[in-house]
């Protein structure tokens, strides 16, 4: 008969297995990242209040190409410098972190989520449908993707929004085919079969059963595929075919600071470099841990 | 054999409908196509002419057809600005992008596949760390950010080397390093994973159990093995590195494709930029095709199959 | 007469998760064995019989250390040999067989220089000799028209002229020792009885000892002078086979001889009840009591000592402890 002293003990126990796990999760979550992660979408979102300055607009006062602060004629009210239009460099770095970001995650979504419909549908239904998709894939896939989205911009022009669906269309191809792999074996697993014969139709197996099972795949490409996507609109938007100015696009930035790179002006493309790095590291390390935690089977990748 | 080529070119066939498919489509669907051909400030008269000669007054499917033909002659348009044909103009910049590719495969070969294996050699080891590191921050810095503060350090700080055109290998220096620093990460990471894959296997334990010494298992066993992979991977990648150089080429003024591409948008010459977009998918799908029938030849498992 | 391999209180364990958790793979395990005679190492997977023979040869995985022990092979302790030296001893000396014979080929390679590999680097044998010898292995284990398979690659091969190869591969340094790890395994049923007899005929010409791994008793009957039997990292029992068959001792013996299906039998076929255990988490005392029908109390808190059977046989149980004590006054070994 458990008496109260071995329910107790025996609750404890539990309460301390749960502990333990709880602090195991702490320890091996990855801090550095996480923390750069927030950090940036704080700045990102609040970037209104923490901005000193507009970050289109010259600062009142301010020479054209300050230099750091730290430097002689740098000065604390433009700590990392100015431009060519006398626009404060942190200010454009701040507001540059939203675009940065928002053209990221939101490149990312649409590429994932059209690549990992087409990968369940191809998957899933099979036979032409699956060939015509593979085939499509496997031709998007061989054009290099910067080229592609390149002729791309140029053929639709340039905005936040256009960059964010070329991006998209570019990358989705990335999700396609590992997505496929996934769903052609979650195809044979006893739960679909068993739902098949049920008699749900396609739409509801795919919705309820392979769905759900491929989202964790798509989280790992996702996270890993994040870096690539906010360098390419780096890429864009240093060619003159992404974002547009005046927006503070770091990528921008750092093609406005190229004719002043021979004269030694360095903090105009360092400091946007220095950004870019930041958050694809944040996400490619996030990216890692993320990986190792939902499936073990993409470890190798 | 035969018949794996043979499938294998099909395949290919079908790559290229679909890409010059949508290279077409696009053009169509965001404008005029006519009004792109044309110089900018055409005449009526001029448009119509030119409505013409790529037969843009046919239904769609007759276009196509004419645009595949154009395209498989060679016939890829005039470029407006260089008054050349584009075909031209490609193959006259094709042995500088081949050049500054070959050079950057060269070095990321050399500094990502041994720092790769000596990773999975000593894997969990500080040297795999260090290595991990590396794979990271190439993965993190974009070429080009590396390209320009290379120029700053080295052009305009210590004035070593030259920032822009091409020459000796001082030009070539360091945008081979900027645009294979990336691709040294990839192989590093991929030498890592194959090698580590391979050292795991039984025929490298057996290897081991027969008394082989320990640098003829890594050294022969395990590398070729291992090396498959990469330089299909390599290979492959040489023929991307090609086309899609566009950045580096820009910042170091390299007279390469990826210029010509980037010249063709400010120009806004339209023929310049959809025949080096069609060029270069065509091209990375023959070289694929050769890749893969090349791999069949090494690989005794295909070659001596059916 | 010394014995050609005397393994001593063997201990061999794992250490994961940096450290934190050990598993005790080979606990305290030892046998003998003469030249030419042939030891059946029987258990399920996880018994600890692939890292016994791993620790033969010193070729563990890296989370793996032998911790304890002494192996003595041909006089000498193998365990406290350098790399090098037992480098020299692998493949020369003692050679092992896998499991798999188209994982153990690499397919990049041609047969004849897989299996000239041992006798190239132990007794530098180049050119037309190492040929000659590479021809002669390949006949000794039956491949028909050795010259022309010589420069075939494995992927050619049907499986049962693989594992022969692989068995080639083992005899060609000409060792006194050839650990088998479950090389019929992966063999269609009638290549298997092939490839026994090539074994036992091998045996024959060569004097070679043979420890044979499997958890197929049927082989055991057929091939092996003794058997040990392994639970749980540990050898629970060990004797001749005649012995073992006729009268076997530990219950978990008894239960895999009686899970064998008997042709004409209608009795339902009796499954041992539960899972073999996880090694990172043995149960106490006898790591066999929950699945054992006869276990007693203390079964459950002390681990049983070994119980010397006569004619060189043992069984760890305390069930055998009694009845030896009862019988003998003794059972100390």
């Amino acid at each position: 008969m458990p008496t109260i002293a071995m329910r107790t003990t025996l609750a404890t126990e539990h309460m301390g297995e749960a502990l333990k796990r709880v602090l195991r999760a702490v320890r091996d979550a990855p801090l550095p990242a996480l923390f750069i992660l927030a950090s940036l979408v704080v700045v990102a979102v609040f970037a209104d209040a923490i901005a000193p300055h507009e970050p289109t607009f010259p600062v009142k006062g301010a020479k054209m190409f300050a230099p750091p602060f730290w430097m002689e004629g740098g000065s604390l009210r433009t700590p990392l410098g100015t431009d060519f239009q006398s626009r404060d460099i942190l200010s454009r770095l701040i507001f540059g972190a939203r675009i940065s970001l928002v053209v990221g995650l939101m490149g990312t979504l649409v590429a994932g989520g059209i690549g990992t419909a087409m990968g369940v549908l191809s998957g899933y239904l099979g036979g032409w449908v699956d060939q015509a998709i593979m085939r499509l894939t496997d031709a998007w896939l061989a054009l290099p993707a910067l080229v592609f989205a390149i002729f791309l911009a140029t053929m639709l022009g340039p905005s936040m929004w256009n960059i964010i669906i070329i991006l998209g269309l570019v990358y989705w191809t990335r999700y396609a085919r590992v997505i496929r792999g996934e769903v052609l074996s979650l195809r044979e697993r006893e739960y679909v079969k068993l739902a098949e014969i049920a008699g749900a139709s396609k739409l509801r197996v795919i919705l309820r059963h392979i769905l759900p099972n491929v989202l964790n795949t798509t989280m790992v490409l996702a996270s890993l595929t994040v870096g690539v996507v906010i360098i390419a609109e780096a890429s864009l938007s240093f060619l003159g075919v992404g974002v547009p100015p005046p927006e503070p696009a770091w990528g921008l930035m750092l093609s406005e600071a190229r004719p002043t790179l021979m004269a030694g002006k360095w903090w105009l493309t360092v400091f946007p470099g220095l950004c870019i790095i930041l958050i694809v590291l944040a996400t490619q390390l996030f990216g890692d841990w993320l990986r190792v935690r939902l499936d073990p089977q993409l470890r190798n990748l | 054999m035969h018949q794996f080529i043979v499938r294998r070119c099909l395949y290919s066939l079908v790559t290229i409908f679909i890409l010059s498919l949508t290279i077409f489509t696009v053009v169509r669907l965001t404008g005029d196509p006519a009004l792109l051909m044309a110089e900018p400030g055409a005449r009526p008269e001029d448009l119509e002419r030119v409505r013409m000669q790529w037969g843009l007054d046919r239904p769609w499917p007759m276009q196509y057809l004419s645009f595949m033909q154009n395209v498989i002659t060679g016939e890829l348009g005039k470029s407006f600005n260089y008054r050349l044909p584009v075909s031209e103009l490609y193959l006259q910049r094709l042995p500088n992008s081949l050049q500054l590719a070959l050079a950057a495969t060269l070095i990321s070969i050399l500094v990502g596949v041994p720092a790769g294996i000596l990773s999975a050699v000593r894997v969990n080891t500080w040297w795999d760390y260090v290595g991990t590191v590396i794979a990271l921050l190439g993965l993190s810095i974009p070429g080009f950010w590396l390209g320009l503060v290379l120029i700053l350090v080295f052009s305009v700080w210590l004035e070593w080397l030259p920032t822009s055109g091409t020459g000796d290998w001082r030009h070539l220096m360091m945008p081979a390093v900027a645009l294979g620093w990336y691709f040294a990460a990839s192989l590093l990471r991929l030498s890592r994973s194959s090698m580590l894959e391979v050292l795991r296997s039984d025929y490298i334990k057996l290897a081991r159990l027969k008394g082989v010494p320990e640098f003829v298992v890594i050294g022969m066993h395990g590398f070729k093995n291992a090396l498959i992979p990469v330089l299909t991977l390599a290979g492959v990648n040489l023929v991307v590195m090609v086309n899609a150089a566009v950045i580096i080429e820009v910042i170091f003024a390299w007279p390469g494709i990826g210029r010509l591409l980037y010249e063709g948008i400010f120009q806004r010459d339209f023929p310049l930029v959809q025949g080096v977009v069609v060029m270069a998918g065509f091209m990375i799908v023959g070289v694929n095709l050769l890749v893969d029938i090349l791999y069949a030849y090494i690989d005794p498992r295909i070659r001596l199959t059916k | 007469m010394t014995p050609l391999l005397q393994v001593s209180d063997l201990q061999t364990y794992f250490f994961t998760f940096r450290g934190t958790r050990v598993v005790k793979a080979v606990d305290r395990v030892h046998f003998t064995l003469q030249e030419g005679e042939t030891l059946g190492l029987v258990g399920e997977s996880g018994s600890g019989k692939t890292t016994t023979c791993l620790s033969l040869v010193r070729l563990l995985p890296p989370a793996a250390r032998i911790v304890g022990g002494r192996i003595d092979f041909e006089g000498e302790d193998l365990t406290q040999k350098s790399p090098r030296a037992m480098r020299r001893i692998r493949g020369r000396r003692i050679a092992m067989i896998l499991q798999d014979p188209m994982a153990s080929l690499n397919p990049l390679f041609t047969i004849w220089m897989q299996v000239g590999e041992p006798a190239y680097f132990h007794q530098q044998l180049r050119g037309r000799p190492l040929r000659e010898r590479v021809r002669s292995l390949l006949t000794a284990v039956r491949i028909p028209s050795p010259e022309v398979r010589m420069r075939e690659y494995p992927h050619q091969m049907s499986g049962g002229m693989r594992q022969r190869i692989v068995g080639a591969i083992a005899l060609a340094g000409g060792p006194r020792l050839i650990i088998a790890d479950e090389p019929t395994t992966n063999l269609d049923v009638t290549i298997q009885a092939q490839y026994l007899n090539l074994l036992k005929e091998i045996q024959r010409e060569t004097g070679v000892a043979l420890i044979f791994v499997t958890h197929n008793l049927g082989i055991v009957a057929k091939m092996c002078d003794r058997v040990a039997v392994m639970y749980g990292g540990k050898i629970v029992e060990q004797r001749a086979v005649r012995d073992l068959f006729d009268s076997p001792q530990h219950p978990y013996t008894r239960a895999l001889l009686g899970s064998i299906p008997k042709i004409g039998s209608k009795e339902p076929l009796y499954a041992i009840p539960g899972q073999p255990p996880n090694l990172a988490d043995l149960p106490s005392g006898c790591h066999f009591h929950p699945r054992c029908p006869s276990a007693l109390p203390r079964c459950t808190t002390e681990e049983p000592p070994d119980c010397n059977l006569g004619k060189g046989g043992m069984a760890r149980c305390w069930l055998v402890h009694q009845e030896a004590e009862a019988y003998h006054g003794d059972s100390t070994p």
